[in-house]
């Protein structure tokens, strides 16, 4: 069945390719199979009873120890959910897409493949194949259909990455030479963590960093993102940026504990520096989009914070509520930002800017736009109610509470820049007088209605009654502690 | 000995011989016949080297997996490349010769690599060199005659070199035959100098660029892509037994793939271009040379990275033959003149830096391994490095494809270019099964 969920775009995406085939008619066969998709995650998360299920075993590459292995559990469940909701949302706000229409879904049906393949690989390998293919899928998409500088945007895009998935790659290759016997198999390595040396983690962490992005690998970014087309960084944002995290939680903790443990410093160190400077960067962006790229940067930090206490040696409980604070954060964070991109993505098809001092007055002439945009600023700069505040909470909680009092303390004055950059941009954009484009600015069409409000909703959900994601995550996270901890 | 353990490479002969006497006594407008005949010859090779994979050592000649593989390589490589050929060599005046040449350099590969004496390896140099230089001029036109003065003279230069490497290991150790044999240090840099030349390593590279620019497209295929098997799968048997320069091989590695790397960066003619990637291929290949001997991975690497390397680089100059313009310019906007022809070059390109899951990845990851078992860890990390650099010089061919403007132009397909495409992501996606086979 996860075979199914992880293949069901990439065929969907083929019956694309078929001639003769309307623009109207791709984008809809992209909407009912995202949709589809959707509803099939949903049963699995029905079904799930813990542990790792779903779980499906073939034999691909024997003589190296690498197979086709896939399979879900609390930590990669939530994300894939986020992930087809996510890619849902962008193929209904890309229902009036009018440049290549087919080429678009068709792109986009591949990257969707490749992302859940990535949260659903327990090969090594695997893992990496789907890894290196999202890189392709996203700079198809930022060349083709981006706008701005987006050739330089996309080859820096490219380049970093592909530089991130290759440290990564070597790294994969230590852990496979430090395993005995040699294999690739993450759940072999899990069981048995090899005796690598801390080059593996070096090459292991500096790939995922890239992705992830911390400070100071995150140059990459904004430009990404500003470059992209809206439903394309609502995708880099909201999903690719989390294999990054994810890697760390599914792989660098549990593969290599014992480094882990040793620099657990290194790792806090840098997710407060990528905190800070993340939000403090963002403070000055005249950009939107620019603007909402550093405040992810700054949310990644807090996951990779609260990844780095769960290799010191405080208190269990408050190591395992930081763990489930990031995989929270994780999902939290997808909604959220995937809700804000696409919002910067309207203003961008009715005014063509992004530059904040352009506007003004939004809200009196877009009444729904200004309002939901709003409720993800808020819900970004984790205000109680929303996703954001019971991930974060969690995470400062865990990570005073596992040792890093400071580290924790200092991060808090994160969330205060983030509130001031945040309502300063509301403030700016969308009150006071109109600027010179608010004129262009119309309320949202209903397909970006649809598109918006359901990732927003969701993270209210969350922020209120937290207890049906929790339960999933917290025994993944208690998980993640145990094999951090041996 | 059995006379048909060396059916492959007697077929391949018949073939050759064959084919250049039919094409003595057809009508010039019906010499198709020997490329049929050479093709069928080469597939018969395929197919008796699958059949009857035994394996055995007789005097100068060793049949084993690394002389199966090579066989097997070198003959679907060439069948592709006299498809390509044929499509446009009709009508020619020297139609026959064209592909008896390419089936008799075919050949010399083959022995190169199943060559257990060093005479019997100058004399596969000399057997896949020689029709390689007529090749390289074939079209007597001024940049193929270029071409092939340049090959040939720095061929036989450093053919000679190996000649006397080959001396100066016989004398010292009084045996040319493999086992026996134990080549001093000078001897070993004279024996690569042949070798390399051949492999188009750093520093006897320099005849690529200008061969894959002024010989015809389905030639400067063949020749950036075919020899190279041959000479790297020969250095691999003297580098496991004949000498002992891991040390040296690295630094020449390394070299070979910086340096390629480096040159094809700014090339706005896509033959220079591919000339250059193949040499920073090249020195990717030559790392599980360098560990020869040292790590079990070192010969799945080796021969699984060329047959992937083989079918990309073939598909990538397959398409430069289909699309039938040599500018980088030029190919702005293809994905909208002939949509497959594009998705062939994307698919070849994004093979050649090695994305899964195509075939070259498959064999990068196990040269990584490799090396890093091996001993050389840090030739991992700069050939990972190395492939970082050259995503950039195949993105600049790559983004313009997809490029809004210059759509016009006629719809080309490239049957030849597709199925090489094919080829790769089939090899890679089936990698485990050719390597439990292999």
């Amino acid at each position: 069945m996860l075979s199914i969920v992880i293949f069901l775009p990439l065929a969907a995406a083929a019956l694309l390719a078929l001639p003769r085939l309307g623009a109207r008619a791709a984008t809809w066969i992209w909407i009912a199979a995202t949709a589809a998709d959707l509803a099939l995650v949903v049963a699995m998360w029905a079904g799930y009873g813990g542990g790792t299920a779903y779980e499906t075993r073939l034999r691909w590459i024997p003589s190296v120890g690498a197979g086709y292995h896939v399979g879900v559990d609390g930590l990669s469940l939530p994300l894939i959910a986020m992930t087809s909701l996510l890619f849902l949302l962008c193929a209904v706000y890309s229902l009036r897409e009018t440049h290549r229409p087919r080429a678009y879904a068709a792109l986009f049906l591949f990257l969707q493949t490749v992302c859940l393949g990535v949260f659903a690989a327990l090969d090594l390998l695997l893992f990496f194949v789907f890894f290196d293919l999202a890189i392709v899928g996203m700079y198809f998409v930022i060349v083709g259909w981006g706008h701005g500088d987006r050739a330089r945007s996309g080859l820096k895009f490219f380049l970093y990455t592909f530089l991130g998935s290759l440290a990564l790659l070597l790294g994969f290759i230590g852990l496979y030479l430090a395993a005995e016997p040699h294999t690739f198999d993450m759940a072999d390595l899990i069981a048995n963590p090899p005796p690598a040396g801390a080059p593996v983690l070096l090459a292991v962490g500096v790939g995922l960093a890239v992705k992830t992005p911390v400070v100071p690998v995150h140059t990459w970014l904004p430009p990404a993102h500003t470059d992209a087309p809206a439903a394309g960084s609502a995708i880099l944002a909201g999903v690719l940026l989390k294999l990054g995290t994810y890697g760390l939680a599914r792989i660098a903790v549990p593969m290599l504990p014992g480094q882990w443990r040793a620099y657990a410093w290194v790792v806090i160190v840098i997710g407060v520096l990528s905190v800070l400077y993340g939000a403090l960067v963002a403070l000055a962006q005249e950009n939107l989009k620019r603007l909402i790229a550093y405040t992810s940067v700054n949310h990644m930090g807090y996951i990779v914070l609260a990844l780095g206490a769960a290799g010191l040696s405080g208190g269990r409980a408050a190591r395992e509520l930081a763990v489930s604070g990031a995989v929270t954060q994780m999902v939290s964070h997808g909604l959220i930002t995937g809700a804000l991109f696409l919002i910067s993505g309207v203003l961008w098809d009715r005014a063509g800017s992004y530059q904040i001092g352009k506007y003004g007055g939004i809200a009196g002439k877009a009444p729904v736009l200004s309002g939901l945009t709003a409720m993800a600023a808020f819900a970004s700069l984790g205000l109680p109610g929303f996703s954001g505040f019971i991930a974060e909470f969690q995470i400062f909680t865990g990570v005073i509470g596992a040792g890093a009092a400071v580290a924790g303390a200092v991060s808090l004055t994160g969330i205060l820049i983030t509130a001031a950059l945040l309502l300063r941009m509301l403030h700016r954009a969308f009150l006071g007088e109109p600027g010179e484009l608010t004129g262009r600015v119309g309320d949202l069409r209903p397909h970006e209605s649809a598109a918006i409000a359901p990732l927003l909703a969701l993270s209210l959900v969350i922020g209120i009654a937290p207890r049906w994601l929790l339960d999933l995550i917290e025994p993944a996270a208690q998980a993640v502690v145990t094999l951090a901890g041996r | 000995m059995s006379p048909l353990a060396l059916l492959p490479e007697l077929l391949i002969l018949a073939g050759a011989v064959a084919g250049l006497v039919t094409g003595l006594f057809v009508a010039r407008d019906r010499q198709r016949v020997v490329a049929w005949t050479n093709g069928v010859a080469l597939a018969g090779a395929a197919a008796a080297t699958t059949m009857n994979p035994e394996t055995m050592a007789f005097d100068g000649y060793v049949v084993d997996r690394v002389t199966n593989v090579t066989r097997l390589t070198v003959a679907l490589a060439t069948i592709l490349v006299i498809c390509l050929a044929a499509g446009r060599a009709r009508g020619d005046t020297r139609e026959s010769e064209l592909y008896t040449l390419v089936a008799l350099a075919a050949l010399g590969t083959i022995t190169m690599a199943g060559a257990g004496d060093l005479l019997v390896l100058v004399a596969a140099y000399l057997l896949a060199s020689i029709p390689a230089y007529a090749l390289a001029g074939f079209a007597k036109d001024a940049p193929g005659t270029e071409a092939a003065l340049k090959y040939y003279l720095m061929g036989a230069f450093l053919g000679v070199l190996m000649l006397a490497g080959v001396t100066i290991a016989y004398g010292s150790s009084g045996a040319t035959a493999y086992p026996e044999t134990r080549a001093p240090a000078v001897a070993a840099v004279l024996l690569l100098a042949g070798l390399l030349f051949k492999a188009g390593g750093v520093p006897a590279h320099f005849w690529v660029p200008d061969v894959a620019e002024g010989a015809s497209r389905p030639v400067a295929a063949f020749v950036t892509t075919v020899p190279k098997i041959g000479a790297l799968a020969a250095l691999y048997r003297l580098a496991s037994g004949v000498f002992d320069e891991p040390a040296l091989l690295a630094v020449v590695a390394a070299a070979t793939m910086t340096l390629g790397n480096l040159a094809a960066f700014h090339q706005d003619n896509v033959r220079r271009l591919l000339a250059y990637s193949t040499v920073s291929q090249a020195g990717y290949l030559l790392v599980p040379v360098a560990v020869a001997g040292r790590t079990d991975l070192a010969e799945p690497a080796l021969l699984f990275y060329l047959a992937a390397y083989a079918i990309t680089n073939l598909g990538a100059f397959a398409v430069v033959a289909t699309a039938g313009t040599d500018t980088l310019a030029d190919y702005a906007g293809l994905a909208r003149r002939s949509p497959w022809t594009a998705f062939a070059l994307v698919v070849c390109l994004l093979g050649l830096v090695g994305t899964p899951p195509t075939a070259v990845f498959a064999g990068k990851l196990l040269m990584f391994a490799a090396a890093w078992d091996g001993g050389y860890a840090w030739l991992a990390v700069l050939a990972a490095a190395n492939t970082v650099a050259s995503v950039f010089y195949y993105l600049r061919w790559i983004r313009p494809v997809f490029a809004q403007e210059g759509g016009a132009g006629e719809s080309r397909t490239g049957a030849v270019a597709l199925m090489a495409a094919a080829g790769s992501l089939v090899l890679g996606i089936a990698a485990g099964v050719v390597l439990l086979i292999a």
